[in-house]
């Protein structure tokens, strides 16, 4: 059951990679914005397999936190974006 | 290998696979617009199975209230921030 658990969690960290890579060659803001997007959900999912493999359900108010911190995450760069374009005008 | 989780080890393959889907989604797609539309996709439905999976094999109803928590949150925060980042891209004119 264990192993199972670590193959989903290893090709979720290959998802994570994935998305890293959008980052780095994202060409605009809001493509390295929406990876950041993913990695915090991919992370979520990360988090839930863990506490069933190590069988610790605290880990779910870890996951809880990530989710609530990649909404807060998103905002705070549209938020930013936004004045930068009043600026440009 | 009880039936059971035999069910939940296909729900978190299924729940795999949209993430997977969603990744090479967002990496080959053309502009940023359809990166959004097929990273929505795998936050919301991937996170569901999973946390779907997850809930079945434990068996503990306060673990899977917390589960249908934080699935709620993610679907909250990932549908208002797809529409957040989309609105950013169109207004700045990088988008296409």
């Amino acid at each position: 059951m264990s192993e199972v658990l670590l193959l989903l969690m290893v090709v979720l960290l290959l998802t994570l990679l994935g998305g890293l890579v959008r980052v780095v060659r994202g060409p605009s803001e809001a493509d390295r914005m929406l990876a950041a997007q993913l990695l915090g959900t991919t992370t979520v999912a990360l988090l839930m397999l863990m506490s069933v493999a190590m069988a610790m359900p605290r880990l779910l108010d870890i996951a809880l936190v990530f989710a609530i911190l990649a909404a807060i995450a998103v905002v705070c760069f549209v938020a930013t974006g936004e004045v930068r374009d009043h600026d440009a005008t | 290998m009880t039936p059971l989780e035999i069910l939940a080890i296909g729900i978190l393959f299924a729940g795999l696979g949209f993430f997977v889907a969603g990744t090479v989604g967002m990496l080959r797609f053309p502009d940023v617009f359809s990166r959004l539309h097929a990273l929505t996709k795998a936050d919301n439905l991937g996170l569901a199975l999973i946390a779907l999976g997850t809930a079945l094999l434990t068996a503990d109803t306060s673990v899977t209230l917390k589960l249908m928590l934080i699935w709620f949150f993610v679907v909250l925060a990932s549908a208002t921030s797809g529409h957040l980042i989309a609105r950013h891209a169109l207004r700045s004119g990088q988008g296409s």
